[in-house]
């Protein structure tokens, strides 16, 4: 919630507690060595202040077991950070699978959002409650960074590649979004604020005034720009299918292998020459500059919802790359 | 302390009356001289870093950019961080109290390169123009950090002349620090073995390694910067094929050590000046001695925990908080040490050793919470919030210049032969403990509240801590004003100090205060280990 | 090491004796080196980057570099190695014409490598091989050299010549600075200030000399010889 006088922020997300838990957990050892520390200092400053009988310091140069000690007690409570930390990251990290789509796109000084039907909104963003949701996020000219306190999720929006962070709200209520990477004049005032409904509201705020949802768009642009004429059809392709292509493994030319992730579609799309699929040759034209951050976005969303065919499209595959499109088929089709 | 009524003797041959004439000064070759060149430089570029805070903390008083515009505000933090960092806070202990004192500790006549030295100076001055000139002539507003693509492709501000500032700057350090390894390799006195070094050695040695390995690489890096802004190319901007995570990646592996080479001498001088006031030998010295060159080692690869949400890469991440919790345990290493150190001993409290505690109480608060910043689950929530400010000015501030002011109070005999005012000193550093506190302990909370930096507005629910902070950057202000009379006083008024006015050990107060041109008349043979303030006899050995 | 009256002169008045300050100004040396390498280090971590990431158009920008000038050069600067090399031994030995001679040849050397630098830039400028707007790259010209030419991008050809010219040009740098302390050599050694007992600028001028050689035979084969069999 905003507003008001307050000296801890709002815990309104799955991720909210964890962090804190593990927030209070080093404030726990951060308070215990201060005071530790502090208490030590005062004590043997008044206690050993000098004065009449105390002229001297005694004669002591250390002590090979205070050593040991005071290194290993540390490192076993930092072994205890590290690993609770990385776990939190993972978490952070991974989006379920089943987490609603939002594109973000940055820009000198505003927040673009668009939702899976395709319903647009700036510096606004509409989300339902108890649901995760995972951002997909471009920018269009410097770093930017989203960052929403109340859920303790934080990534910066970088150009030239995607990125994306997740989270499920716990509460409804009206939450600030804040521009975190420094971008620029009007830095302070790329904020907006995130509105958590609950599920049935946002279906209804959701059907409200949209637009075409970015998948559509992107199959619009896929067949505007040709690139049907290479990845769709029969028989012997051009290009590889890209049926299924998302999260499968993808063999690359000169050995090697990546996971067909957002960003790479992206970099497919944009670079094509950075990483070629085995068995094909590098003739795929760059779309770079032909298409904005947003119509990328729409065109990987659109890659992205195209589904392994199952069993129909495994034999031409197998006639155009041999092996690699049938296990990517096999792979997530097992998915 | 000392009950000495008769007023000591002013030398007559010093280092000071050496020649008048602005020439003697500006070309002298002795490292006294250069280091009070450096005290000078340096000074006036930290009232200047002040003016810039003040003005950050008026502007942040209220919710509402009401005092300035928004663009002047962000070239406001970032002249403030690149004229605290490049021009206060890397010089600071390394080239006024290092080169004072680094030879005379060492029992050396000046240090290896006096010409080197005297260039470096130089260089200083000329980065210091540029960064003026980009000051005066409208300012830079990318942040200290200089992120690509905004600051190559974007930024509307002088951001190549400040660039070509603190490459220049940047030599003056390698120099500085090269200086100082060759003068502590080759030029101890007879007897002065590596064990028996100061500490504050130790940590100038480990400091100088940084120095001449980190350096360079920033300078490339901004060198770099300078030319894709120059000629409009894409080295690190994606428009044109580049990285900006590269850019990210080289920045830091020299920014990230770099906060050493302005912790490392801090924690040298609190080894020198706990001993001196608690008479006693340093506790666990070989522990102290190592952990700062292990700080230095390890300082060099965590430089990626400032990019955990840049999008580098999951594993990556791993490995640097990995090391970041480790580099940590070094700088606990040295808290204990100095605890330990004034147990049984027998403490007085003038100002030097008021600032010492300072140091320590609020050292270890930056330090504990960089380890919640090194925790990759945490970082994601705290980093660049105020959290992260007030990390490092908890360091920075209340660790480095508490330090600086310590080692000003503690070594201002020696440089000007004169005593300063102690009550008033006293006054002093608890102003600055408690303006210190009430300015930054209020941003932890602001930060974990989520207020982003570099914002110069805000949401008003944040507006309570932030007129916390003003005022106490108001009381910091003064706190810091105080140290200036002090000494200022002490040039006019103050009494003669004498060879050892604290009756401290080490090889500079066996000279005179101020020490002569060429520091000792005979190379001195080191017998004994340092701060040996306690006769063996009356002593208890622990091994 | 004897403090001959001459000797005795060099010592600067913070050293205990000679030797102390020769051993001081080696470790300079070294230590100066040693920051240097972490110079080129940084460009040369973003060229590795990069020609990670756009391989193809690496070795076609390379194959625009003239293969037989870098040779050339690659040789002179060796030679330049070997006079430098043979400058120091006759100072050490006390053979002050030898000295001399060998500090001369390797200035000539060194300025006949930037000589061919000169020619090998101005043909780079007229063939626009300049990073910038009038940039040209003749894309099917390259088909021939690369083994994919499709994955050609004019603008990483473009990131080839940008490193192409930092590192060369720093390089170069490097050598107008080493002909400015080697003549300044020659002037001492004509003067007869070297000698057996005191030769201490030769040498480290010597191991300056020998680094911005070394550096070179990195860049060589990175720029010149990327993807040719
Ligand atoms: C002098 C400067 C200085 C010093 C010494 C340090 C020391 C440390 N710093 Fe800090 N740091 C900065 C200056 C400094 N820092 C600056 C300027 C930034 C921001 C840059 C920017 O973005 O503008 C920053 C940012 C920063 C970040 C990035 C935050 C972000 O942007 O998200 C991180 C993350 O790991 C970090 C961690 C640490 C750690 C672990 C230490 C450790 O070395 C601390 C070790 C000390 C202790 C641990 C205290 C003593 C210990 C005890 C009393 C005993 C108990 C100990 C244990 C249980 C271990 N720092
Ligand atoms: C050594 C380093 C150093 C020091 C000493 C300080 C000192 C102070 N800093 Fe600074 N600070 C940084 C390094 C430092 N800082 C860095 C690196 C950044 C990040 C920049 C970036 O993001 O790019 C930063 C950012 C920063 C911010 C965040 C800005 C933002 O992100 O929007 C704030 C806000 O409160 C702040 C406040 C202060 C204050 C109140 C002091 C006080 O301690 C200052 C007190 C001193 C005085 C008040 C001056 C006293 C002198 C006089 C009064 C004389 C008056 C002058 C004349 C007569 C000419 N600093
Ligand atoms: C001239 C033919 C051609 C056109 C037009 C074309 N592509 Fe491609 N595409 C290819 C070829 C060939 C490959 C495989 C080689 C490679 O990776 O570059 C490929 C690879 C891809 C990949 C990676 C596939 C994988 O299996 O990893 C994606 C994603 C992709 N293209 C998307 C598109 C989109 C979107 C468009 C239109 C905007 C498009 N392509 C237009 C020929 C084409
Ligand atoms: Cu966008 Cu800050
Ligand atoms: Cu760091």
């Amino acid at each position: 919630m905003q507003g008001g006088l307050k000296f801890f922020p709002d815990q309104a997300s799955t991720m909210a507690g964890p962090v804190d838990a593990f927030f209070f957990y080093l404030v726990g050892v951060s308070v215990f060595f201060t005071v530790l520390i502090f208490t030590l200092v005062a004590v043997f400053a008044v206690k050993y202040r000098r004065r009449p009988g105390n002229e001297q310091g005694a004669h002591i140069e250390g002590s090979k077991l205070l050593e040991i000690t005071w290194t290993v007690i540390p490192l076993g409570l930092v072994a205890i950070m590290f690993f609770w930390g990385a776990k939190l990251y993972y978490d952070q990290e991974r989006a379920p699978a089943n987490a609603l789509d939002v594109l973000v796109t940055g820009k000198k000084w505003m927040w673009k959002f668009q939702h899976s039907n395709g319903r647009r909104e700036i510096n606004t963003l509409h989300i339902p409650a108890r649901t995760p949701i995972k951002l997909t996020m471009g920018s269009e000219d410097v770093i930017h960074n989203v960052f929403v306190p109340a859920f303790r999720v934080k990534q910066d929006v970088v150009p030239g590649r995607l990125t994306t962070v997740w989270f499920e709200a716990t509460k409804t209520g009206s939450f600030h979004l804040f521009c975190n990477q420094y971008c620029g004049k009007d830095h302070s005032r790329m904020v907006g604020k995130v509105i958590v409904m609950e599920p049935n509201e946002f279906q209804a705020w959701l059907a409200g005034d949209t637009g075409l949802p970015p998948v559509a768009s992107g199959e619009l642009l896929f067949n505007q720009l040709a690139c049907n004429s290479c990845h769709m059809g029969e028989g012997m392709l051009r290009g590889p299918s890209l049926a299924g292509l998302h999260g499968s493994r993808v063999a690359l030319l000169g050995g090697g292998s990546v996971i067909a992730d957002d960003d790479y579609i992206r970099e497919s799309i944009v670079n094509p020459a950075a990483k070629i699929v085995d068995g094909y040759q590098p003739i795929m034209p760059t779309f770079k500059g032909l298409v904005t951050e947003e119509q990328l976005m729409h065109l990987v969303a659109y890659v992205k919802s195209l589904e392994a065919p199952s069993g129909a499209k495994a034999g031409a595959a197998e006639t155009t790359s041999g092996a690699t499109l049938a296990v990517d088929a096999a792979t997530t089709a097992g998915q | 302390m000392t009950t000495d009524s008769a007023e000591p003797k002013y030398p007559e041959h010093t280092y000071l009356n050496d020649g008048y004439s602005l020439k003697s000064w500006l070309l002298t070759k002795d490292h006294k001289r250069i280091g009070i060149l450096y005290l000078i430089s340096i000074t006036f570029f930290f009232a200047l870093g002040g003016l810039f805070a003040l003005l950050i903390r008026l502007e942040l008083l209220t919710p509402q950019g009401d005092l300035m515009q928004s663009d002047t505000y962000n070239k406001m933090f970032t002249m403030h961080g690149i004229v605290m960092i490049f021009f206060f806070l890397v010089p600071s202990i390394p080239a006024v109290f290092g080169n004072f004192l680094v030879p005379i500790m060492i029992g050396a006549r000046d240090l290896a390169f006096p010409r080197l030295n005297l260039a470096s100076w130089y260089m200083y001055m000329a980065g210091a123009v540029f960064a003026l000139y980009a000051i005066v002539s409208g300012g830079v507003d990318t942040g200290w950090t200089f992120y690509t693509p905004y600051s190559t492709a974007h930024a509307d501000s002088h951001v190549i002349s400040t660039a070509v500032g603190i490459l220049i700057m940047g030599f003056s350090s390698i120099f500085t620090g090269l200086n100082f390894i060759v003068t502590i390799h080759r030029m101890r006195a007879p007897g002065m073995t590596w064990f028996r070094l100061p500490l504050f050695i130790w940590a100038h040695y480990a400091t100088s390694l940084i120095m001449i390995l980190g350096t360079p690489v920033l300078g490339i890096t901004i060198a770099l910067v300078g030319v894709e802004r120059a000629l409009g190319l894409g080295i690190f901007d994606p428009a044109n094929g580049g990285d900006p995570l590269l850019f990210q990646h080289l920045f830091w592996f020299y920014s990230h050590p770099a906060v050493y080479i302005m912790i490392l001498p801090a924690m040298g001088v609190i080894s020198e000046v706990i001993t001196c006031f608690a008479r006693k030998v340093i506790f666990g010295y070989g522990f102290i001695a190592t952990s700062s060159m292990l700080i230095a080692i390890l300082g060099f690869f965590v430089w990626g925990h400032h990019m955990y949400v840049s999008s580098q890469s999951e594993y990556a991440g791993l490995i640097f908080s990995a090391l970041s919790f480790l580099v940590a345990i070094p700088s606990a290493i040295k808290v204990f040490n100095w605890t330990a150190t004034l147990y049984k001993g027998s403490i007085t409290f003038e100002a030097p050793m008021l600032y010492v505690f300072g140091f320590i109480g609020v050292f270890t608060i930056g330090g504990l919470t960089g380890l919640f910043l090194a925790a990759l689950g945490m970082d994601r929530h705290v980093h660049d919030t105020y959290f992260v400010v007030a990390h490092f000015h908890y360091i920075m501030v209340g660790g480095a210049l508490m330090a600086y002011l310590a080692a000003m109070h503690f070594w201002w005999p020696k440089m000007t032969g004169k005593r300063y005012p102690e009550g008033l000193a006293m006054v002093g550093a608890i102003a600055v403990f408690v303006g210190f506190n009430m300015t930054f302990f209020p941003q932890f909370i602001l930060g974990y509240l989520g207020m982003p930096r570099h914002y110069h507005e805000y949401v008003p629910e944040f507006q309570f801590l932030h007129i916390m902070s003003t005022a106490g950057a108001s009381v910091l202000g003064v706190g810091y004003l105080i140290p200036g009379v002090c000494f200022l006083w002490s040039l006019i008024h103050g009494r003669n100090a004498g060879p050892n006015p604290w009756e401290a050990k080490g090889l500079e107060w066996t000279i005179p205060s101020p020490p002569p041109t060429h520091n000792f008349e005979e190379i001195p043979v080191v017998t004994e280990e340092p701060y040996q303030y306690t006769s063996e006899a009356s002593s208890v050995r622990h091994s | 090491m004897s403090d001959t009256l001459n000797g005795q002169s060099r010592l600067a008045h913070h050293f205990v004796d000679l030797q102390q300050q020769k051993s001081a100004a080696t470790l300079g040396m070294w230590l100066f080196l040693a920051t240097e390498v972490l110079f080129f280090g940084g460009l040369f971590v973003a060229y590795t980057l990069y020609k990670l990431k756009y391989y193809e158009a690496f070795v076609a920008g390379s194959h625009e570099l003239s293969i037989t000038l870098g040779c050339v050069n690659t040789a002179i600067l060796i030679t330049s190695s070997l006079t430098m090399a043979l400058g120091v031994y006759g100072a050490q030995t006390g053979r002050k014409a030898f000295a001399c001679n060998s500090l001369l040849a390797t200035l000539a050397l060194a300025g006949a490598f930037l000589v061919v630098k000169y020619f090998e830039w101005s043909a780079k400028f007229e063939h626009h091989l300049v990073p910038g707007p009038d940039f040209q790259f003749d894309v099917t010209h390259a088909a021939a050299v690369v083994a994919n030419p499709e994955l050609l991008r004019i603008e990483h050809v473009k990131m080839f010549f940008i490193l192409y010219y930092i590192m060369t040009g720093l390089h170069g740098i490097h050598v107008v600075a080493g002909i400015g302390v080697i003549a300044w050599l020659y002037t001492q050694a004509r003067k007869g200030v070297y000698s057996a007992e005191y030769y201490t600028p030769v040498e480290l001028v010597g191991l300056y000399w020998h680094f911005v050689d070394i550096v070179w035979i990195f860049l060589f084969p990175l720029l010149y010889l990327l993807g040719r069999h």
